[in-house]
């Protein structure tokens, strides 16, 4: 005998606990007390949101060429677009911006199989281009044999923003790195260099380190001899995020066990190949969030170059802010400046937690 | 090969250091010719005074002074280059050399002539600080303003003039104060005080930003002197010269009636003895202070007389809209005075 079991079909679950109104009782409605949370928040969207929407998007001007076109009462985006070319290249001549360009895509067409995971021999490319491309950027922006020079004067708007960042993440990281190791170094001289050279930076604003190079610098030097602004603010905005990065950076050395550097001993390994073959991939690896951390302050900052009369993107639009044509309409300048600096940001954000995900190696949680 | 990327090298490390020579090695003149313009600091940023325009060209009245010294200078007003200037650092730019004259609407004040090494050449625009009221109030008098709500600007000298005005005209009144002009101007809009005060230059640009402009007004009292002009450094007379009477000769210029668009006829045919004389028809009044005989014609002609300066940049051809008041000339009952050329 045998009895032949039929189970009924499962029952579909509740309506109320799937689809969108299961996504909202779990997520919005839960307890009591979340969905205060949840009506008080649609209360300040529901406040906030329709004048901002409408503000920049509905009654905003998208077209014409003065104030005058700008009467529907939201933003003047016309603002905006008169000025757009001197926000992202200042005083550039415009005859020679293709320099600027060519620059960029230079820069990005040069740094692409870098991110290549299957490339060969990709660390001697790399250290190739960070040989070669910096003389070529300089040559293409400043001018030399061959090109017309343009005065750092004239540079302005985001390519300077730009210029300022990738300069001072550039040189800060590897003067940093020196920093880190030097100030663990077992040679006192060395160590006490270093501990002076961090304390020392991190103990200034950077706002008084760019106005003492502005302003005292000049008084010190002779009088026929003057560094050029930018490069007095290029100087003293490295050795400030060097700083930085030194002590990012030894926090990782310090994170790597001691069985590490004892292991890369036994093996023969002297201190620079110990520290380039073992300790620093590691150590540098640990620290991503802390470096990416520093790199998007370091952006921001760049805008205080403003107080040394450098025309950054910030300071190209507030200059535009006053110019008696465009009186008024500093909110959509500012608004611009702060979607620019976002989307820098927020990129740099993305890419160092994609980084971390390609090297991860089991220390996430 | 070898020689060639030497070259190279030496070349770029040099212009990387960006070392370049400036001014003292012999007079600002010499070094100025030598270089072949005139290094002018300017504004960073100040409505009518210096800004730029979408193209990237400056302009304002400063600027305009730091032109014309370039046309009396060279013949050419463009041989002219600009440094834009912070508050803080403009009288170190202009003492270690980085600029050659300061036009920057700086204010004349006995310590900054005599304690800093510098000189003022002279004055391009007289401001003072004044109010700017809504018309519903009623107020035709600065007088009438007894136990107002002013708002204020923190931090700057128009608060300490604010209070001794007040005090001695025995009123009272509620100051509110603001680390920005954007946001004293949108509390005057928004009902939060009744008046506001600045210097009554940068009052007619704040009052643009209004939504209505027409419904405020700038009372004709004004409670400070601000005397705004050029500065050279002391000490280079030969150079000090020729900024002061570049002020002058654009005075002379509005007195004889020589605009940009009549000086070349003027300078052919007038027989004014004075015209002649400033146009460098009669004599050569440039020769003594090292310039061109017909140093006012380029002037005149490239940049305008001081009355076709000023409209353009802050009066009736502008979007300021600011009455001459103590800048027209001395014979139309204002302040601005040039002794003759002669």
């Amino acid at each position: 005998m045998s009895t032949t079991h039929h189970f009924k079909p499962s029952l579909p679950p509740p309506a109320m606990s799937v689809g969108a109104i299961g996504w909202l009782r779990a997520n919005l409605f839960s307890s009591p007390f979340n969905t205060l949370l949840t009506l008080a928040s649609i209360w300040l969207l529901w406040l906030t949101l329709p004048p901002v929407l409408n503000w920049a998007l509905f009654d905003a001007t998208w077209s014409g060429s003065s104030r005058s076109d700008c009467s529907a009462g939201g933003a003047c985006w016309v603002f905006i677009q008169s000025r757009f070319s001197q926000f992202m290249y200042g005083f550039y001549p415009a005859e020679l911006r293709w320099r600027v360009d060519l620059t960029v895509i230079l820069a990005i067409i040069g740094a692409a199989p870098l991110f290549f995971r299957a490339m060969p021999k990709k660390w001697v490319y790399g250290v190739g281009y960070l040989l070669v491309y910096p003389w070529l950027a300089f040559w293409l922006l400043y001018g030399g044999p061959g090109l017309d020079v343009v005065e750092t004067s004239q540079w302005g708007g985001l390519m300077l923003t730009l210029v300022i960042a990738v300069v001072g993440i550039a040189g800060a990281m590897p003067i940093g790195i020196l920093l880190a190791l030097g100030r663990r170094s077992e040679m006192p001289a060395i160590r006490v260099i270093c501990v002076t050279f961090i304390e020392f930076w991190r103990g200034v604003p950077l706002i008084t380190v760019l106005f003492m190079s502005s302003v005292m610098l000049p008084l010190f030097l002779p009088e026929q001899v003057s560094i050029d602004k930018l490069l007095r603010a290029l100087i003293a905005v490295t050795l400030f995020e060097a700083a930085y990065i030194a002590e990012v950076v030894r926090g990782g050395l310090q994170a790597i066990p001691k069985g590490q550097y004892e292991a890369g001993r036994a093996l023969g390994l002297g201190y620079w190949r110990l520290m380039g073959l073992v300790i620093l991939p590691q150590a540098l690896k640990l620290v991503i969030p802390g470096i990416v951390n520093t790199f998007i302050a370091l952006f921001k900052d760049t805008s205080l170059v403003i107080i040394i009369g450098l025309f950054d993107l910030f300071n190209s639009i507030h200059q535009a802010t006053v110019d008696p044509a465009w009186l008024g309409f500093s909110t959509e300048g500012y608004v611009f400046a702060a979607a620019v600096y976002w989307i820098f940001c927020f990129g740099m954000s993305r890419y160092s937690m994609h980084l971390e995900r390609r090297l991860h190696t089991g220390h996430k949680r | 090969m070898k020689p060639v990327r030497t070259a190279a090298l030496s070349i770029l490390a040099a212009t990387t250091l960006g070392l370049s020579s400036h001014a003292s090695a012999g007079t600002t003149l010499d070094a100025v010719m030598k270089k072949g313009y005139v290094q002018c600091g300017v504004s960073d940023g100040l409505p009518g005074f210096s800004f730029t325009d979408a193209q990237g060209n400056y302009k304002g009245i400063d600027v305009d002074v730091c032109r014309a010294v370039a046309a009396a200078v060279f013949g050419d007003a463009s041989k002219v280059r600009f440094t834009p200037l912070t508050a803080k650092e403009r009288f170190t730019a202009l003492q270690s050399g980085e600029v050659d004259v300061l036009s920057r609407n700086t204010t004349w004040t006995s310590s900054r002539d005599s304690g800093m090494g510098l000189h003022f050449a002279g004055v391009t625009y007289y401001d003072g600080q004044g109010f700017l009221v809504n018309k519903k109030l009623g107020v035709k008098s600065a007088k009438e303003l007894d136990g107002a709500a002013v708002c204020i600007q923190a931090g700057t000298t128009t608060e300490l003039n604010l209070a001794d005005y007040f005090r001695s005209s025995g009123m009272k009144y509620t100051p509110i104060t603001y680390d920005k002009s954007d946001e004293t101007i949108v509390a005057l809009e928004a009902g939060r005080c009744d008046v506001l005060t600045s210097d009554q230059s940068q009052l007619y640009a704040q009052r643009i930003k209004l939504a209505n402009p027409e419904d405020y007004v700038v009372l004709p009292e004004v409670i400070s002197k601000e005397p705004l002009g050029p500065l050279v450094r002391q000490g280079d007379d030969e150079w000090f010269n020729i900024v002061r009477w570049t002020l002058f000769a654009l005075l002379n210029a509005e007195e004889a009636g020589i605009s940009s668009a009549n000086v070349e006829k003027e300078a052919a045919s007038s027989t004014n003895p004075d015209v002649r004389r400033l146009l460098g028809a009669d004599g050569d009044y440039g020769k003594d202070l090292k310039v061109s005989k017909d140093w006012v014609v380029n002037m005149v002609k490239q940049v305008g007389n001081y009355g076709e300066m000023f409209e353009r940049n802050v009066g009736m051809g502008s979007e300021l809209k600011i009455a001459r008041g103590q800048n027209a000339l001395w014979n139309a009952g204002g302040l601005q005075y040039a002794p003759p050329v002669r």
